[in-house]
Protein backbone atom coordinates (compact mmCIF):
# COMPACT_ATOMS: atom_id res chain seq x y z
CA UNK A 1 0.00 0.00 0.00
CA UNK A 2 2.67 1.97 0.69
CA UNK A 3 1.04 3.71 3.17
CA UNK A 4 3.34 7.42 3.68
CA UNK A 5 2.69 9.42 6.50
CA UNK A 6 1.54 12.59 6.05
CA UNK A 7 4.26 14.85 7.83
CA UNK A 8 6.41 15.68 5.07
CA UNK A 9 9.49 16.78 3.57
CA UNK A 10 11.03 14.10 4.87
CA UNK A 11 15.01 14.43 4.71
CA UNK A 12 14.20 17.93 2.20
CA UNK A 13 13.82 20.60 4.64
CA UNK A 14 17.12 20.55 5.57
CA UNK A 15 17.04 23.99 7.79
CA UNK A 16 14.57 22.26 10.40
CA UNK A 17 16.49 19.27 9.93
CA UNK A 18 19.38 20.89 11.29
CA UNK A 19 17.47 22.02 14.43
CA UNK A 20 16.31 18.22 15.06
CA UNK A 21 19.21 16.89 13.94
CA UNK A 22 21.56 17.74 17.56
CA UNK A 23 18.66 16.69 19.70
CA UNK A 24 17.81 13.03 18.14
CA UNK A 25 21.52 12.60 17.90
CA UNK A 26 21.71 12.83 21.43
CA UNK A 27 18.44 10.27 21.64
CA UNK A 28 20.38 8.05 19.12
CA UNK A 29 23.35 8.15 21.73
CA UNK A 30 21.69 7.77 24.97
CA UNK A 31 19.45 4.95 23.55
CA UNK A 32 22.67 3.13 23.55
CA UNK A 33 21.89 1.01 20.17
CA UNK A 34 23.38 -2.12 20.76
CA UNK A 35 22.79 -4.86 18.73
CA UNK A 36 19.46 -6.85 19.76
CA UNK A 37 16.70 -8.92 18.39
CA UNK A 38 14.37 -7.73 16.20
CA UNK A 39 12.22 -5.29 17.88
CA UNK A 40 8.57 -6.14 18.58
CA UNK A 41 5.97 -4.40 20.70
CA UNK A 42 6.22 -1.28 20.95
CA UNK A 43 8.85 0.67 23.11
CA UNK A 44 7.86 4.68 23.60
CA UNK A 45 9.38 5.83 26.83
CA UNK A 46 8.97 9.45 25.55
CA UNK A 47 5.18 9.31 24.81
CA UNK A 48 4.26 12.33 26.79
CA UNK A 49 6.85 14.25 24.50
CA UNK A 50 5.82 12.45 21.55
CA UNK A 51 2.10 13.02 21.98
CA UNK A 52 2.71 16.71 21.82
CA UNK A 53 4.40 16.53 18.78
CA UNK A 54 1.89 14.77 17.22
CA UNK A 55 -1.45 17.53 17.92
CA UNK A 56 1.35 19.70 16.45
CA UNK A 57 1.75 17.72 13.21
CA UNK A 58 -1.90 17.05 13.11
CA UNK A 59 -2.57 20.61 13.44
CA UNK A 60 -0.08 21.34 10.60
CA UNK A 61 -2.07 18.71 8.45
CA UNK A 62 -5.43 20.23 9.08
CA UNK A 63 -4.14 23.77 8.11
CA UNK A 64 -1.40 23.52 5.86
CA UNK A 65 -0.69 20.12 4.43
CA UNK A 66 -3.57 18.78 3.97
CA UNK A 67 -5.52 21.44 1.91
CA UNK A 68 -2.42 22.33 0.10
CA UNK A 69 -2.02 18.76 -1.20
CA UNK A 70 -5.88 19.30 -2.43
CA UNK A 71 -5.06 22.15 -4.20
CA UNK A 72 -1.87 20.33 -6.05
CA UNK A 73 -3.76 17.25 -6.91
CA UNK A 74 -6.28 19.74 -8.01
CA UNK A 75 -4.27 22.17 -10.13
CA UNK A 76 -1.79 19.08 -11.61
CA UNK A 77 -3.02 16.64 -13.79
CA UNK A 78 -1.88 13.03 -12.53
CA UNK A 79 0.12 12.69 -15.00
CA UNK A 80 2.39 15.73 -14.21
CA UNK A 81 2.52 14.60 -10.41
CA UNK A 82 3.52 11.25 -11.26
CA UNK A 83 6.37 12.62 -13.44
CA UNK A 84 7.43 15.05 -10.32
CA UNK A 85 7.11 11.59 -8.04
CA UNK A 86 9.25 9.63 -10.17
CA UNK A 87 11.74 12.66 -10.52
CA UNK A 88 12.18 13.13 -6.84
CA UNK A 89 12.29 9.41 -6.39
CA UNK A 90 15.34 8.86 -8.86
CA UNK A 91 16.84 11.50 -7.45
CA UNK A 92 16.79 9.17 -3.89
CA UNK A 93 18.15 6.32 -5.67
CA UNK A 94 21.80 7.05 -5.37
CA UNK A 95 21.46 7.86 -1.81
CA UNK A 96 20.12 3.97 -1.59
CA UNK A 97 22.97 2.45 -3.61
CA UNK A 98 25.57 4.09 -1.06
CA UNK A 99 23.89 2.21 1.60
CA UNK A 100 22.70 -1.18 -0.69
CA UNK A 101 26.88 -1.59 -0.89
CA UNK A 102 27.24 -0.49 3.03
CA UNK A 103 24.80 -3.19 3.78
CA UNK A 104 26.59 -5.61 1.23
CA UNK A 105 23.63 -6.42 -0.64
CA UNK A 106 25.56 -5.97 -4.06
CA UNK A 107 22.36 -7.75 -5.77
CA UNK A 108 20.58 -4.94 -4.91
CA UNK A 109 23.41 -2.11 -5.56
CA UNK A 110 23.57 -3.50 -9.38
CA UNK A 111 20.07 -3.04 -9.73
CA UNK A 112 19.66 0.41 -7.91
CA UNK A 113 22.48 1.23 -10.24
CA UNK A 114 21.26 0.26 -13.26
CA UNK A 115 17.60 1.67 -12.06
CA UNK A 116 19.32 5.34 -12.01
CA UNK A 117 21.17 4.76 -15.02
CA UNK A 118 18.10 3.78 -17.05
CA UNK A 119 15.47 6.35 -15.99
CA UNK A 120 18.11 9.21 -15.86
CA UNK A 121 19.51 8.47 -19.53
CA UNK A 122 16.03 6.85 -21.19
CA UNK A 123 13.46 8.73 -18.32
CA UNK A 124 14.11 12.44 -19.34
CA UNK A 125 15.97 12.80 -15.95
CA UNK A 126 13.77 10.38 -13.86
CA UNK A 127 10.39 11.71 -15.05
CA UNK A 128 9.76 8.75 -16.42
CA UNK A 129 10.04 5.49 -14.33
CA UNK A 130 11.21 3.25 -17.30
CA UNK A 131 13.01 1.10 -14.90
CA UNK A 132 9.71 0.00 -13.42
CA UNK A 133 8.23 -1.12 -16.57
CA UNK A 134 11.51 -2.84 -17.77
CA UNK A 135 10.76 -4.68 -13.79
CA UNK A 136 13.89 -3.20 -12.22
CA UNK A 137 12.74 -3.52 -8.54
CA UNK A 138 12.08 -0.46 -6.70
CA UNK A 139 14.03 -0.91 -3.46
CA UNK A 140 14.43 2.39 -1.49
CA UNK A 141 16.86 2.31 1.50
CA UNK A 142 18.82 4.50 3.78
CA UNK A 143 21.24 4.88 6.58
CA UNK A 144 18.42 3.43 9.12
CA UNK A 145 18.13 -0.10 7.64
CA UNK A 146 21.37 0.22 7.04
CA UNK A 147 22.28 0.71 10.97
CA UNK A 148 19.49 -2.01 11.17
CA UNK A 149 21.40 -5.03 8.82
CA UNK A 150 24.22 -3.60 11.05
CA UNK A 151 22.68 -5.22 14.09
CA UNK A 152 21.67 -1.73 15.32
CA UNK A 153 18.35 -1.97 17.49
CA UNK A 154 15.45 -0.14 16.37
CA UNK A 155 15.46 2.28 19.35
CA UNK A 156 12.41 4.25 20.94
CA UNK A 157 9.64 5.25 19.02
CA UNK A 158 9.71 9.59 17.68
CA UNK A 159 7.19 11.45 16.45
CA UNK A 160 9.17 14.24 14.54
CA UNK A 161 8.40 17.64 14.21
CA UNK A 162 6.81 17.96 10.42
CA UNK A 163 8.37 14.60 9.28
CA UNK A 164 6.59 12.18 11.33
CA UNK A 165 6.95 8.72 12.58
CA UNK A 166 10.29 6.82 13.62
CA UNK A 167 12.64 5.25 16.03
CA UNK A 168 15.37 6.87 17.77
CA UNK A 169 17.71 4.09 14.74
CA UNK A 170 15.94 5.40 11.79
CA UNK A 171 15.97 9.27 12.50
CA UNK A 172 19.63 8.77 12.94
CA UNK A 173 20.06 7.43 9.82
CA UNK A 174 17.48 10.00 8.47
CA UNK A 175 20.11 12.48 9.50
CA UNK A 176 23.48 10.97 8.16
CA UNK A 177 20.97 10.11 4.59
CA UNK A 178 21.02 14.15 4.54
CA UNK A 179 25.09 14.23 4.64
CA UNK A 180 25.78 11.20 2.70
CA UNK A 181 23.36 12.22 -0.15
CA UNK A 182 25.72 11.70 -3.21
CA UNK A 183 24.01 13.53 -5.56
CA UNK A 184 24.84 16.89 -3.06
CA UNK A 185 28.09 16.91 -3.45
CA UNK A 186 27.33 17.43 -7.57
CA UNK A 187 24.23 19.36 -8.14
CA UNK A 188 24.82 22.69 -5.69
CA UNK A 189 22.21 25.23 -5.01
CA UNK A 190 20.19 26.73 -6.71
CA UNK A 191 19.75 23.48 -9.11
CA UNK A 192 19.29 21.55 -6.08
CA UNK A 193 16.18 23.52 -5.36
CA UNK A 194 14.44 21.75 -8.38
CA UNK A 195 15.31 18.11 -6.22
CA UNK A 196 13.93 19.73 -2.98
CA UNK A 197 10.78 20.79 -4.69
CA UNK A 198 10.02 18.15 -6.22
CA UNK A 199 10.71 15.84 -3.24
CA UNK A 200 7.97 18.04 -1.67
CA UNK A 201 5.20 17.71 -4.58
CA UNK A 202 5.89 14.61 -4.11
CA UNK A 203 4.72 14.19 -0.44
CA UNK A 204 1.90 15.96 -1.26
CA UNK A 205 0.86 13.64 -4.37
CA UNK A 206 1.16 11.15 -1.22
CA UNK A 207 -0.71 12.89 0.66
CA UNK A 208 -3.91 13.43 -1.57
CA UNK A 209 -3.47 10.09 -3.14
CA UNK A 210 -3.94 8.17 0.18
CA UNK A 211 -6.19 10.38 1.33
CA UNK A 212 -8.65 8.56 2.76
CA UNK A 213 -6.47 6.07 4.41
CA UNK A 214 -4.20 9.16 6.20
CA UNK A 215 -7.51 11.05 7.14
CA UNK A 216 -8.77 7.54 8.83
CA UNK A 217 -6.06 7.46 10.94
CA UNK A 218 -5.16 11.42 11.65
CA UNK A 219 -8.78 12.17 12.09
CA UNK A 220 -11.23 9.45 11.92
CA UNK A 221 -10.01 7.27 14.73
CA UNK A 222 -9.91 7.33 18.46
CA UNK A 223 -6.69 7.81 19.28
CA UNK A 224 -4.59 8.31 15.82
CA UNK A 225 -1.19 9.07 17.88
CA UNK A 226 -1.39 5.26 18.81
CA UNK A 227 -2.64 4.29 15.52
CA UNK A 228 -0.45 5.75 13.23
CA UNK A 229 2.41 4.00 15.84
CA UNK A 230 1.37 0.88 15.54
CA UNK A 231 0.84 1.23 11.95
CA UNK A 232 4.70 2.98 11.48
CA UNK A 233 6.34 0.26 13.56
CA UNK A 234 4.57 -2.54 11.58
CA UNK A 235 4.96 -1.89 8.40
CA UNK A 236 8.87 -0.52 9.10
CA UNK A 237 10.03 -3.57 10.59
CA UNK A 238 7.96 -5.54 7.27
CA UNK A 239 10.05 -3.27 5.13
CA UNK A 240 13.02 -4.13 7.19
CA UNK A 241 12.15 -8.30 6.81
CA UNK A 242 12.08 -7.89 10.50
CA UNK A 243 8.31 -9.30 10.61
CA UNK A 244 8.68 -13.05 11.70
CA UNK A 245 5.96 -15.75 12.32
CA UNK A 246 6.67 -16.33 15.98
CA UNK A 247 6.83 -12.64 17.39
CA UNK A 248 3.57 -11.11 15.95
CA UNK A 249 1.43 -9.84 18.57
CA UNK A 250 -1.98 -11.21 18.08
CA UNK A 251 -0.39 -14.36 16.66
CA UNK A 252 -3.32 -16.89 17.75
CA UNK A 253 -6.50 -14.81 19.17
CA UNK A 254 -8.02 -18.64 19.90
CA UNK A 255 -5.24 -19.03 22.47
CA UNK A 256 -5.12 -16.09 24.03
CA UNK A 257 -9.34 -16.72 24.40
CA UNK A 258 -8.71 -19.71 26.10
CA UNK A 259 -5.66 -19.24 27.94
CA UNK A 260 -5.74 -16.26 29.76
CA UNK B 1 -50.54 -47.75 -11.55
CA UNK B 2 -54.10 -47.41 -10.17
CA UNK B 3 -52.22 -48.72 -6.41
CA UNK B 4 -49.54 -46.30 -6.92
CA UNK B 5 -51.84 -43.29 -7.09
CA UNK B 6 -52.91 -44.44 -3.59
CA UNK B 7 -49.26 -44.64 -2.08
CA UNK B 8 -47.35 -41.59 -3.08
CA UNK B 9 -47.59 -39.89 0.11
CA UNK B 10 -45.78 -43.00 1.92
CA UNK B 11 -43.08 -43.19 -0.65
CA UNK B 12 -42.29 -39.32 -0.07
CA UNK B 13 -42.51 -39.68 2.98
CA UNK B 14 -39.78 -42.68 2.95
CA UNK B 15 -38.26 -40.88 0.21
CA UNK B 16 -37.71 -37.25 2.49
CA UNK B 17 -36.98 -39.73 5.42
CA UNK B 18 -34.06 -40.81 3.46
CA UNK B 19 -32.82 -38.03 2.17
CA UNK B 20 -33.47 -36.07 5.66
CA UNK B 21 -30.81 -39.09 6.59
CA UNK B 22 -28.64 -38.55 3.85
CA UNK B 23 -28.36 -34.78 4.50
CA UNK B 24 -27.13 -35.91 7.98
CA UNK B 25 -24.83 -37.99 7.25
CA UNK B 26 -23.38 -35.24 4.25
CA UNK B 27 -23.07 -32.79 7.29
CA UNK B 28 -21.33 -35.04 9.46
CA UNK B 29 -18.97 -36.51 6.68
CA UNK B 30 -17.49 -33.58 5.89
CA UNK B 31 -16.27 -33.10 9.66
CA UNK B 32 -14.10 -35.01 8.69
CA UNK B 33 -13.12 -34.80 5.25
CA UNK B 34 -13.04 -31.67 5.11
CA UNK B 35 -10.91 -30.72 7.91
CA UNK B 36 -9.06 -27.24 7.18
CA UNK B 37 -5.96 -27.98 4.90
CA UNK B 38 -3.94 -25.40 2.81
CA UNK B 39 -5.86 -26.06 -0.02
CA UNK B 40 -9.29 -25.16 1.86
CA UNK B 41 -8.10 -22.43 3.27
CA UNK B 42 -7.08 -20.94 -0.14
CA UNK B 43 -10.36 -22.10 -1.41
CA UNK B 44 -11.83 -20.34 1.28
CA UNK B 45 -10.18 -16.99 0.55
CA UNK B 46 -10.56 -17.21 -3.03
CA UNK B 47 -14.38 -17.48 -2.32
CA UNK B 48 -14.67 -14.80 -0.09
CA UNK B 49 -12.38 -12.57 -2.51
CA UNK B 50 -14.81 -13.32 -5.45
CA UNK B 51 -18.15 -12.16 -3.42
CA UNK B 52 -16.23 -8.77 -2.36
CA UNK B 53 -15.54 -8.41 -5.70
CA UNK B 54 -19.06 -9.07 -7.17
CA UNK B 55 -20.28 -7.16 -4.18
CA UNK B 56 -17.67 -4.24 -5.45
CA UNK B 57 -18.64 -4.35 -9.33
CA UNK B 58 -22.31 -4.91 -8.77
CA UNK B 59 -22.90 -0.85 -9.27
CA UNK B 60 -25.55 -1.25 -5.47
CA UNK B 61 -26.18 1.70 -3.48
CA UNK B 62 -23.46 2.08 -0.70
CA UNK B 63 -25.43 0.95 1.88
CA UNK B 64 -26.87 -2.11 0.23
CA UNK B 65 -23.20 -2.64 -0.55
CA UNK B 66 -22.61 -2.06 3.06
CA UNK B 67 -25.29 -4.69 3.99
CA UNK B 68 -23.51 -6.93 1.74
CA UNK B 69 -20.43 -6.57 3.34
CA UNK B 70 -21.78 -7.00 6.34
CA UNK B 71 -23.17 -10.69 4.96
CA UNK B 72 -19.41 -11.52 3.43
CA UNK B 73 -17.79 -10.60 6.59
CA UNK B 74 -20.32 -12.97 8.81
CA UNK B 75 -19.86 -15.91 6.94
CA UNK B 76 -16.39 -15.95 5.59
CA UNK B 77 -14.51 -14.66 9.19
CA UNK B 78 -14.86 -14.96 13.12
CA UNK B 79 -16.42 -12.26 14.43
CA UNK B 80 -17.06 -13.52 17.56
CA UNK B 81 -12.88 -14.14 17.85
CA UNK B 82 -12.10 -10.92 16.19
CA UNK B 83 -14.98 -8.67 18.31
CA UNK B 84 -13.21 -10.66 21.58
CA UNK B 85 -9.61 -10.30 20.54
CA UNK B 86 -10.49 -6.23 19.42
CA UNK B 87 -12.22 -5.58 23.00
CA UNK B 88 -8.77 -6.91 24.67
CA UNK B 89 -8.98 -7.66 28.66
CA UNK B 90 -12.20 -6.08 29.01
CA UNK B 91 -13.90 -9.04 27.11
CA UNK B 92 -12.73 -10.99 30.21
CA UNK B 93 -14.82 -9.08 32.75
CA UNK B 94 -17.94 -8.49 29.74
CA UNK B 95 -20.62 -11.00 30.66
CA UNK B 96 -22.18 -13.50 28.10
CA UNK B 97 -24.60 -10.86 27.33
CA UNK B 98 -22.06 -7.82 26.63
CA UNK B 99 -20.26 -10.09 24.90
CA UNK B 100 -23.23 -10.88 22.48
CA UNK B 101 -24.09 -7.31 22.03
CA UNK B 102 -20.69 -6.23 21.37
CA UNK B 103 -20.20 -8.89 18.78
CA UNK B 104 -23.27 -8.16 17.00
CA UNK B 105 -22.39 -3.89 16.94
CA UNK B 106 -19.52 -4.86 16.06
CA UNK B 107 -20.27 -6.90 13.33
CA UNK B 108 -22.43 -3.91 11.54
CA UNK B 109 -19.32 -1.12 12.70
CA UNK B 110 -16.52 -3.09 10.85
CA UNK B 111 -18.36 -3.61 8.08
CA UNK B 112 -19.35 -0.25 7.52
CA UNK B 113 -15.79 1.30 8.41
CA UNK B 114 -13.99 -1.59 5.80
CA UNK B 115 -17.07 -1.14 3.55
CA UNK B 116 -16.39 2.61 3.06
CA UNK B 117 -12.41 2.24 1.67
CA UNK B 118 -13.98 -0.37 -1.52
CA UNK B 119 -13.93 2.88 -3.61
CA UNK B 120 -10.10 2.35 -3.65
CA UNK B 121 -11.26 -1.87 -4.72
CA UNK B 122 -12.98 -0.70 -7.72
CA UNK B 123 -10.87 -1.97 -10.61
CA UNK B 124 -8.69 -3.95 -8.97
CA UNK B 125 -7.92 -7.75 -8.04
CA UNK B 126 -6.89 -9.59 -5.20
CA UNK B 127 -5.31 -12.90 -6.38
CA UNK B 128 -4.05 -15.62 -4.09
CA UNK B 129 -0.72 -17.05 -4.82
CA UNK B 130 -0.17 -19.21 -1.73
CA UNK B 131 -0.98 -20.65 1.38
CA UNK B 132 0.50 -22.16 4.03
CA UNK B 133 0.24 -23.95 7.05
CA UNK B 134 1.21 -21.63 10.57
CA UNK B 135 1.23 -22.66 13.95
CA UNK B 136 -2.23 -24.01 14.61
CA UNK B 137 -3.96 -22.05 11.57
CA UNK B 138 -3.13 -21.48 8.11
CA UNK B 139 -2.05 -18.42 6.49
CA UNK B 140 -2.98 -17.61 2.69
CA UNK B 141 -1.14 -15.29 0.99
CA UNK B 142 -2.18 -12.81 -2.07
CA UNK B 143 -1.45 -9.76 -3.24
CA UNK B 144 -3.62 -7.04 -4.16
CA UNK B 145 -3.45 -4.95 -7.48
CA UNK B 146 -5.22 -1.70 -6.77
CA UNK B 147 -5.32 1.02 -9.93
CA UNK B 148 -2.30 3.12 -9.94
CA UNK B 149 -0.61 1.46 -6.98
CA UNK B 150 2.12 -1.12 -6.49
CA UNK B 151 0.78 -4.59 -5.94
CA UNK B 152 0.70 -5.04 -2.27
CA UNK B 153 0.62 -8.45 -0.05
CA UNK B 154 -2.19 -9.54 1.88
CA UNK B 155 -2.22 -12.53 4.37
CA UNK B 156 -5.25 -13.92 5.58
CA UNK B 157 -4.98 -16.06 8.77
CA UNK B 158 -7.39 -19.03 8.38
CA UNK B 159 -8.43 -20.80 11.23
CA UNK B 160 -11.10 -24.06 11.60
CA UNK B 161 -11.74 -23.77 15.45
CA UNK B 162 -14.57 -21.76 15.01
CA UNK B 163 -16.18 -24.75 14.01
CA UNK B 164 -16.54 -23.85 10.59
CA UNK B 165 -13.25 -22.76 8.13
CA UNK B 166 -13.18 -19.36 8.82
CA UNK B 167 -10.56 -16.30 8.63
CA UNK B 168 -9.65 -14.06 12.00
CA UNK B 169 -7.13 -11.65 10.89
CA UNK B 170 -5.48 -10.05 7.75
CA UNK B 171 -2.13 -9.18 7.18
CA UNK B 172 -1.66 -6.01 5.15
CA UNK B 173 2.06 -5.50 4.88
CA UNK B 174 3.36 -6.52 7.95
CA UNK B 175 -0.20 -4.31 9.37
CA UNK B 176 -2.17 -6.27 11.70
CA UNK B 177 -5.86 -5.83 11.10
CA UNK B 178 -6.60 -7.01 14.84
CA UNK B 179 -3.84 -5.38 16.72
CA UNK B 180 -5.13 -2.26 14.82
CA UNK B 181 -8.58 -3.14 16.02
CA UNK B 182 -7.27 -3.90 19.49
CA UNK B 183 -5.69 -0.37 19.68
CA UNK B 184 -9.24 1.55 18.37
CA UNK B 185 -11.73 -0.11 20.62
CA UNK B 186 -8.82 -0.21 23.60
CA UNK B 187 -9.34 3.83 22.51
CA UNK B 188 -12.66 3.85 22.00
CA UNK B 189 -13.27 2.44 25.58
CA UNK B 190 -10.90 4.70 27.13
CA UNK B 191 -12.70 7.78 25.80
CA UNK B 192 -16.18 5.98 28.18
CA UNK B 193 -13.93 5.41 31.04
CA UNK B 194 -14.27 1.72 30.21
CA UNK B 195 -18.25 1.60 29.77
CA UNK B 196 -18.31 -1.28 27.90
CA UNK B 197 -22.33 -1.04 27.43
CA UNK B 198 -21.58 3.03 26.22
CA UNK B 199 -19.37 1.28 24.01
CA UNK B 200 -21.83 -0.69 22.35
CA UNK B 201 -24.22 2.06 22.21
CA UNK B 202 -21.88 4.31 20.31
CA UNK B 203 -20.41 2.14 17.81
CA UNK B 204 -23.69 1.25 16.33
CA UNK B 205 -23.81 4.71 15.24
CA UNK B 206 -19.82 4.98 14.11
Amino acid sequence: MNVTFPFLFSGQSKEIIRIGAFSAMIAGLLSGCAAQQPAQGINDPNEPFNRKVHSFNVGLDRNLVRPVSKGYAAVLPGPVRQGVSNFADNLEVPTTIVNNVLQGRIGRASENTLRFAVNTVFGLAGFVDIASVLTIPDRKSGFGETLAVWGVGEGAYVERPILGPSTTRDAVGGIVDIFTDPLSTVVKAPDSYYGTGAKVGSKLNDRARFSDTIDGILYDSADGYAQARLLYLQKRRFDLGQTNDTDTPFLDPYEDANGQ
Amino acid sequence: MANNLHKPPMINRRALGAVALGGVAISLLPRAALALDVNSARALIDKAIGEVNATISSGKSETAMFRDFERIFAKYSDVPIIARSALGVASKSASAAQMAAFTKAYQGYISRKYGRRFREFIGGRIEVIDARPLKSYYEVISTAYLSGESPFELRWHVSDKSGRDQFFNIIIEGVNMLASERTEIGALLDQRRGNLDQLIADIQKI
